[in-house]
């Protein structure tokens, strides 16, 4: 670590901070020191415990050990209210504001005495003033976009006068064009002597945006260091434990042209839950044995998935679907499992929904240790109910039992979100596995990452229309935005 | 032999519990909220008395399933109305169930004045029904009927629909995740809880067609000391399992049994039991919370 | 009094219990907590009620009526709010509580001797010149004390819940416990002294149903009002104008009755006796898909 240089004291320190839940350990002596007036990355794989170490700073729960200093004066943080107190700020990956309100009502959260819209839209006026960040005090929540929302966020903590703003994933929910926007405004907070402590598991943006990273592995302290010091391969070393493994990339598949079609969709609209158009009068299909990607902003694939996976109708056009077709939805706990249910239960679930007659448990028990097998599920058996599993363990089993009625097409919603890099792996080549064995696979990601790592080709939803093109970075930036890279 | 007496009491008093337990059990095990075992067991009663008493001669082993049939459908009906109020509008059935028990209550009070009184005008209740329509004695000296039989033959019949059955499945697991059933399952959430809710209705009345058959031989105000209420502390302790709601009905049927007794010997009001009955449903509660592991379905579906 | 004055009085009348335990509800399920045991509140305040104005008087009697309906609350929210257990099967529970203990100790302690029972009652006191506005008048202004209460409490926790950070951080707490935590408030405090505040309440409600309208206990008294009172909170959209305005829309039908009653219809007297449970289906059935509740409403999520 670096000498502490200068009389001044950290903005934020964090010493030796331990943390269980039950039998699991979440951190183990994790340190962070963040300078005044810097932007400090926090680096880590999904798990690793980044988001439980800056609860603690928040004053979301209390550490079982270890020492928070603000402006090195040591603090014991009880509830949110004295962090908000103490300076911090805190933008949260799943916002914690509340649509049913205003954006001076959700601004006004936490306050004391009685309330006044008039001095609530007063400080926002202050804020605006000093940073340029505004809102309509009386628009509704719902309203607002995602960049609005974090927008707020931000602004409710500068309304608190936050010295130290530590935002969680800020990029996951964002396009490129407002990602950009966002760390302007955090570099010009910075440059005015305020702190960012910036959460993230992605390496491009702690290099590109900030100027120390720390790295957390399994809840521990690996390192910290200067930006400008580090490079993609040693920062993923120390994020991974190892080097970066050997990508097991097939080569790509030529042009399905000549491949059947199994899902077909013709002049097809589709709304969002909250009625506006994603989908206007599109047309598209998917071959068998290929790979489609999903890109779109803001939730616009939700839909677009759930049409396509039979789930639900779309409010105007055809759809000509194959009869069993696989759904991996974003959210297992609620929606793949259930999870008091035992995996053979859970097996038996796929095909409870027609049918009458007799369960045949003996089968379906054999059919749910195949899937344990085959897809490499640790469990000590079949009759271990689904909630005892790790995250990345009810993914493959859930990957296993909708690949096991052999559908001849296979939908998948953000398959590797909240993995680690190994489960990420075995899932992505499992999905391989089944476009090579001709399945028909559409998957939605919001990690550009992984549409371009993953895919064969990228359907891109933007402003209703679908766009087909290559699996490239750019490209696919280009049409989700609108916009035109200018080639050198 | 006093004791095989009681005990005959006992399994009498839990005839209708058993019923009525399975009755909430199924229905809180599909996530649909029931209170109104008590409505629809009065509905099954004075359906089963009105047509009771106006049968002619039949022999009784048509008249005896008719009979039962008569108070299983009003029961089904009975339901069938919050099950539509909460189909079309949303509305919770809790309240709903626990508005028609309130309407029950009345509706039999004006029955039992007005269009089935007995012939004589006298008192509020129904005529007597006769002999061959009573529900048999099984065990000689007691007052153990046929009803108890039925009872524990179909908590045996769900016990193994549940496990063995893809209609006993889908119940399940309807229940136990609503929205990964309607995901993954592809099962009609709604359409599998409004059965549920029917059938439920169903069991209820029938506990009211087999108690007027086997007990009471007529319908009056009071015919039910709370049964519909004290089933939903019978399903809870079973866990909602049918087999386990014979013993938990049994337990209770002791349980009010010796609370009238209590009464008679030392003046113990036998409200006692349902105030037991009560703090069993608590204590329940606190031990699955506190063991942390989730007793009951946990699903439940919002407001409105 | 006219006709329709009778009407109208009769309406207040049965209004002023059931506003009370709606507008104590509505505080708890802006909280995101539906308490079913609010009728078990009830039933304990009438009987407490009974007991302390048999020993102390009529204040003494709403206070103990007061006390009685916050404990079943807090009963309520040991098993509901702290140990998470399921809001309905806890407020079941307590219902039923609440109407066995209350009978068994009635029976034990006052069927033999309180068939002939009198406490002290309180007796409908008229404002000078208010009580003399045509038509409203007596209605509105010549009711037991307790019922001007209400027109104080009313506009008051109307002014509180959309004026202070304290009404603010209540309607936060229902929508998104999580979202209200991470702005600083105590979520789980918050609901807390919602349903203690909705189950005391519900007590003074039971307190009126004795001291100022029955001035006796009967076991099972309350005959459903705490779900009614559920049902009224729904129809106002939780907000106490529009629940004080679905409690006098329902007390006016069934008070209907006495409109009947004076017009001489030989109608059966168990339909009145079931109207009001009747109307309360129809009222649910009509607002369907207009009304959307708190958010986070008798769910439990991570706070």
């Amino acid at each position: 670590m670096d000498a502490v240089v200068g009389s001044t004291a950290p903005a934020l320190e964090l010493r030796a901070i331990t943390k269980h839940f039950g039998a699991v350990r979440a951190l183990d002596n994790a340190s962070l020191t963040v300078k005044k007036g810097t932007v400090h990355a926090l680096l880590g794989e999904n798990g690793a415990g980044k988001t439980t170490l800056m609860r603690i700073a928040f004053g979301l729960m209390s550490p079982d050990a270890g020492t928070i200093l603000i402006d090195g004066k040591a603090m014991n943080f009880r509830s949110p209210l004295q962090a908000i107190e103490a300076g911090l700020g805190m933008v949260h990956q799943e916002f914690s504001l509340i649509p049913a309100l205003s954006v001076a009502e959700n601004v006004a959260l936490g306050g004391r005495g009685s309330y006044s819209f008039e001095k609530i839209a007063a400080r926002l006026e202050e804020v605006s003033r000093r940073t340029g960040l505004w809102l309509d005090p009386a628009a509704g929540v719902s309203k607002l976009s995602n960049a609005e929302r974090q927008k707020l966020e931000i602004i409710r903590s500068f309304s608190h006068n936050a010295r130290i703003l530590i935002l969680d994933e800020p990029t996951t929910a964002l396009a490129s064009l407002d990602v950009q926007e966002l760390f302007s405004q955090l570099r010009a907070f910075a440059s005015d002597g305020g702190s960012v402590v910036l959460i993230t598991h992605k390496l491009r943006d702690a290099i590109d945006n900030a100027d120390e990273v720390t790295v957390l592995r399994s809840g521990s302290f690996v390192m910290t260091a200067h930006t400008r010091d580090s490079s993609v391969a040693s920062l993923s070393e120390a994020t991974l434990g190892t080097s970066l493994p050997a990508v097991n990339r097939r080569p790509r598949v030529a042009t399905v042209t000549g491949s059947r079609s199994v899902i077909s969709m013709r002049r097809v609209s589709i709304r969002d839950e909250r009625g506006t158009i994603v989908i206007n009068n599109a047309s598209t299909e998917v071959h068998a044995g290929e790979i489609v990607g999903v890109a779109a902003l803001e939730g616009a694939a939700a839909g677009f998935l759930r049409v396509l996976s039979g789930r639900i109708q779309p409010d105007a056009g055809e759809v000509s679907l194959p009869e069993v077709i696989g759904f991996v939805p974003e959210n297992r706990h609620d929606d793949a499992l259930i999870p008091t249910f035992t995996l053979t239960e859970n097996v038996a679930l796929r095909s409870a929904g027609s049918g009458r007659g007799l369960i045949d448990w003996t089968q379906i028990r054999q059919l749910a240790q195949s899937i344990v097998d085959s897809f490499d599920v640790r469990t000590p058996d079949v009759q271990t109910t689904a909630a005892e599993l790790s995250g990345g363990n009810q993914q493959r089993f859930v990957l296993g039992r909708e690949l096991s009625g052999h559908p001849a097409a296979l939908v998948l919603e953000n398959p590797t979100q909240g993995l680690d890099v190994n489960a990420a792996t075995a899932i992505h080549s499992k999905i391989r596995a089944a476009r090579d064995a001709g399945t028909a696979v559409v998957f939605y990601s919001s990690d550009l990452d992984e549409l371009v790592e993953l895919a064969d080709r990228v359907l891109v939803i933007q402003s209703g229309t679908i766009t087909s093109v290559n699996p490239e970075r750019e490209r696919i930036g280009e049409v989700l935005l609108a916009t035109k890279t200018t080639r050198p | 032999m006093i004791e095989y007496i009681l005990l005959g009491d006992a399994l009498v008093r839990a005839t209708p519990l058993i019923l009525t337990g399975l009755a909430v059990a199924l229905a809180f095990r599909a996530g649909v909220f029931n209170i109104g075992a008590e409505g629809q067991l009065l509905v099954g009663a004075a359906a089963s008395a009105a047509v009771g008493t106006r049968l002619g001669a039949i022999p009784s082993v048509i008249s005896i399933p008719l009979l039962l049939l008569a108070g299983a459908v009003a029961g089904g009906i009975w339901a069938g109305i919050a099950a539509e109020l909460r189909r079309r509008f949303a509305v919770l059935e809790i309240i709903s169930t626990i508005m028609l028990n309130f309407i029950a209550i009345h509706a039999v009070s004006f029955l039992v004045r007005g269009p089935l009184q007995e012939p004589t005008g006298i008192y509020p209740q129904t005529e007597s029904l006769s002999d061959i329509l009573q529900l048999p004695i099984i065990a000689r000296g007691t007052r153990l009927h046929l009803g108890f039989v039925i009872a524990v033959v179909l908590a045996c019949v769900l016990a193994w629909t549940y496990r063995y059955t893809t209609m006993g499945f889908r119940v399940r697991a309807v229940g136990a995740g609503r929205r990964a059933a309607a995901s993954a399952g592809n099962i009609n959430v709604e359409r599998t809880s409004y059965r549920v809710f029917l059938l439920s209705g169903a069991l209820a009345g029938l506990a009211g067609s087999v108690e007027v058959g086997g007990v009471t031989f007529a319908l009056y105000e009071n015919i039910s000391p709370g049964y519909g209420y004290t089933a939903i502390a019978v399903a809870l302790i079973a866990g909602l399992r049918p087999l386990a709601v014979i013993g938990s009905g049994i337990f209770f049927g002791i349980l009010e049994t010796g609370a009238t007794a209590l009464q008679r010997e030392f003046g113990i009001p036998s409200s006692t039991a349902s105030l037991i009955e009560a703090l069993l449903i608590l204590v329940v509660l606190g031990v699955g919370k506190t063991r942390g592991a989730a007793l009951l379905p946990t699903w439940r579906r919002g407001f409105a | 009094m006219s006709t329709l004055e009778t009407f109208l009085e009769g309406t207040i009348r049965t209004a002023t219990p059931l506003a009370f335990a709606a507008i104590g509800e509505t505080v708890a399920e802006r909280a995101g907590v539906i308490n079913i045991g609010l009728e078990g509140a009830i039933i304990a305040g009438a009987f407490g009620a009974f007991v302390g104005a048999g020993i102390g008087g009529i204040w003494s009697g709403y206070a103990v009526a007061g006390i009685s309906g916050f404990t079943m609350a807090a009963i309520f929210a040991l098993f509901a709010v702290r140990l998470r257990a399921d809001q309905i099967i806890a407020g079941t529970a307590v219902s039923l509580l609440a109407l066995g203990l209350t009978a068994t100790l009635y029976r034990q302690f006052f069927s033999v001797t309180g068939a002939g029972l009198t406490i002290p009652t309180m007796a409908s006191r008229e404002i000078p010149g208010l009580s003399g506005i045509p038509v409203i008048g007596q209605a509105l202004f010549a009711q037991p004390p307790i019922t001007y209460l209400l027109y104080v409490v009313i506009p008051a926790l109307w002014w509180w819940m959309y004026r202070t950070h304290a009404g603010l951080a209540l309607r936060a707490v229902g929508e998104s416990p999580r979202a209200a935590t991470a702005a600083g408030i105590s979520s789980t405090k918050v609901q807390l002294l919602a349903v203690l505040f909705g189950g005391f309440m519900g007590g003074i409600a039971g307190g009126v149903l004795v001291i100022a309208q029955a001035g006796t206990f009967a076991e099972g008294m309350s005959a459903g009002r705490g779900f009614i009172a559920i049902a009224i909170v729904v129809l106002g959209r939780w907000h106490p104008i529009g629940v004080a305005a679905a409690a006098l829309t329902f007390a006016a039908a069934s008070a209907l009755q006495y409109l009947f009653q004076a017009m001489g219809w030989a109608i059966p007297y168990q339909i009145f006796l079931g109207l009001p449970y009747v109307v309360t289906l129809l009222a649910l059935a009509g607002v369907a898909g207009k009304v959307s509740a708190p958010a986070s409403l008798g769910r439990w999520k991570r706070v």
